[in-house]
């Protein structure tokens, strides 16, 4: 007999019988000729969709289809940060049901998925700072999240190594949400994707989607390197790319692409027990159970699809790392990457239809999707469901450009390399 | 990355400041909302050639229309915006 679900007692089982019975996460899936449901992307998002679609919308036939292999994009070049500190109405709600989601997320798909909820604290250097964190953590409060604004010396003793008394950026204090946290990144994209396998979700890897096939206005199924797959709905949950894969049913997207580098260092003893984010540059930095600390800056800032950037980002994060955290000034450089976002017109995500019948998006991601997985999965399973949006998605809409009712938690405008 | 500069020779990138693609032009001011969310919003984000406009802030600080492949960062061609666009309003007025 093969060992299906994980608990204490497999764990013994296959101790005593020499790890023999575990059965492999998820199945090799060939393409059938035509699904119910098929979703372009098997990153975090397009697998969590199949999950929750068959799981708590009774989806059937559905079908992931991935250009590389399970957890070679995206998912796995984050620097798995979880957290629901937004400010704006149309973002707050769909953030804390991805945080709740994340609480229940290791029963729910019976995975560890390491959620470790070490709280995440925004350090603010001035008054300006700290009236705008204020404001921020009581637009939470009102949301029902949690949110609690430090002084300088509650800092000082939670992280005490910091270098408080810059004479440029001191640190004056911070907001603290203890909910937030970290989650093992290739593990959400494993457990999700053994999770939807058991639920019958074909998972088919090595499969690039080249082209979308229209009849009479309508999308019907995608051309791909394994052959034409037919779809009674065609989900893009393929944020990197959703203008390449969108642009094969003639879409333009409100979508730049853009590459973010993220690092690790060598590992070290225990060091830093939460996330950190300074206020004064782009910085933030945790640890992960390996000892390694991993952290990332800005974007590079110029489109990009190559999955690698430039020197003057690397420089400029380990700067901004130095005047954060001084001490970590020996610490070496173990490997760093990129990964492809699709930065949107005003910082915020799409999950809604598209002009395109039978078509749906999810897309714009900018560098807030990993955080998101779950609840994005949720909502975009309700769209595809349902053909309406989820309750606290309702603002992501296509059309909110043409609207005017763009959700800018930065205020930036329409360029996208500034969110 | 660097950039060779039509006046300043090649450059580190970090001299220079992204504005984004370079072929999207300004609508006339009656033209429909359409086209201007068309202007402002939508981009074409190809993988592969791109024409994007770069500012030389630490340098000549003129604008230039760079060509940059956005699968490899290969840059095959730097013009100064400004020969671009006379060259454009050239072809127009002809």
């Amino acid at each position: 007999m093969q060992t299906d679900r994980y608990s204490l007692f497999a764990l013994l089982r296959e101790a005593m019988r020499g790890n023999t019975g575990w059965k492999p996460a998820w199945r090799k899936a060939t393409p059938a000729p035509t699904y119910d449901y098929v979703i372009v992307g098997g990153g975090g998002h397009g697998l969590a969709t199949a999950y929750y679609l068959a799981r708590r919308y009774g989806g059937q036939r559905i079908a992931v289809v991935e250009k590389g292999w399970i957890g070679g994009g995206n998912v796995g070049r984050n620097t798995t940060i979880v957290r629901s500190n937004y400010l704006l109405p149309g973002n707050e709600p769909f953030y804390e049901c991805a945080m709740k989601l994340w609480e229940g997320l290791e029963q729910d798909i019976n995975y560890n998925a390491m959620v470790s909820q070490r709280g995440v604290l925004n350090l603010f250097h001035n008054d300006a700072q700290r009236g705008a964190y204020i404001r921020r953590g009581n637009a939470m409060r009102l949301h029902g999240v949690d949110a609690e604004l430090l002084d300088t010396q509650a800092v000082r003793e939670k992280v005490p190594f910091l270098n408080f008394d810059d004479a440029r950026f001191p640190i004056r204090g911070g907001l603290l949400q203890r909910r937030g946290g970290t989650v093992r990144h290739d593990a959400v994209a494993w457990g999700y994707a053994r999770a939807a396998d058991r639920l019958g979700v074909d998972i088919i890897e090595n499969c690039e989607v080249t082209g979308i096939r229209l009849e009479g206005g309508r999308a019907v199924g995608v051309e791909t390197t394994r052959g034409f797959i037919g779809a009674g709905k065609l989900g893009l949950a393929c944020a990197g790319n959703s203008s390449r894969v969108a642009g094969m049913a003639g879409l333009r997207l409100p979508i730049e692409s853009h590459v973010l580098q993220a690092f690790v260092s060598e590992g070290i003893k225990p060091f830093i027990d939460c996330v950190v984010t300074f206020g004064a540059g782009h910085f933030y930095i945790s640890q992960s159970d390996k000892g390694g600390l991993v952290f990332g800056g800005d974007i590079d800032g110029y489109n990009s699809y190559a999955q690698r950037g430039n020197l003057p980002v690397i420089e400029d994060v380990c700067e901004g790392g130095m005047a954060l955290m001084p001490r970590i000034g020996r610490v070496r450089l173990l490997r760093h990457w990129g990964g492809i976002m699709d930065m949107s017109m005003d910082g915020s995500p799409i999950i809604d239809h598209t002009p395109v019948q039978g078509l749906y998006l999810n897309a714009g991601w900018c560098y807030g999707g990993f955080k998101a997985t779950p609840a994005s999965g949720l909502c975009f399973a309700h769209l595809l469901a349902r053909d309406e949006p989820h309750p606290v998605a309702t603002a992501y809409r296509l059309d909110r450009f043409a609207r005017g009712a763009v959700i800018d938690e930065k205020g930036m405008g329409a360029q996208p390399n500034l969110h | 990355m660097r950039l060779t500069c039509p006046f300043c020779g090649s450059r580190g990138v970090e001299e220079f400041t992204y504005r984004g693609d370079a072929t999207v032009r300004r609508p006339a001011g009656e033209a429909s909302a359409e086209a201007w969310v068309d202007y402002v919003y939508l981009r074409d984000n190809p993988a592969g050639p791109h024409q994007e406009l770069w500012y030389h802030g630490a340098g000549c600080r003129s604008w230039l229309v760079v060509t940059r492949d956005t699968r490899t960062h290969q840059i095959t061609e730097v013009r100064a915006a400004r020969a671009v666009a006379q060259a454009e309003h050239k072809e127009g007025a002809a």
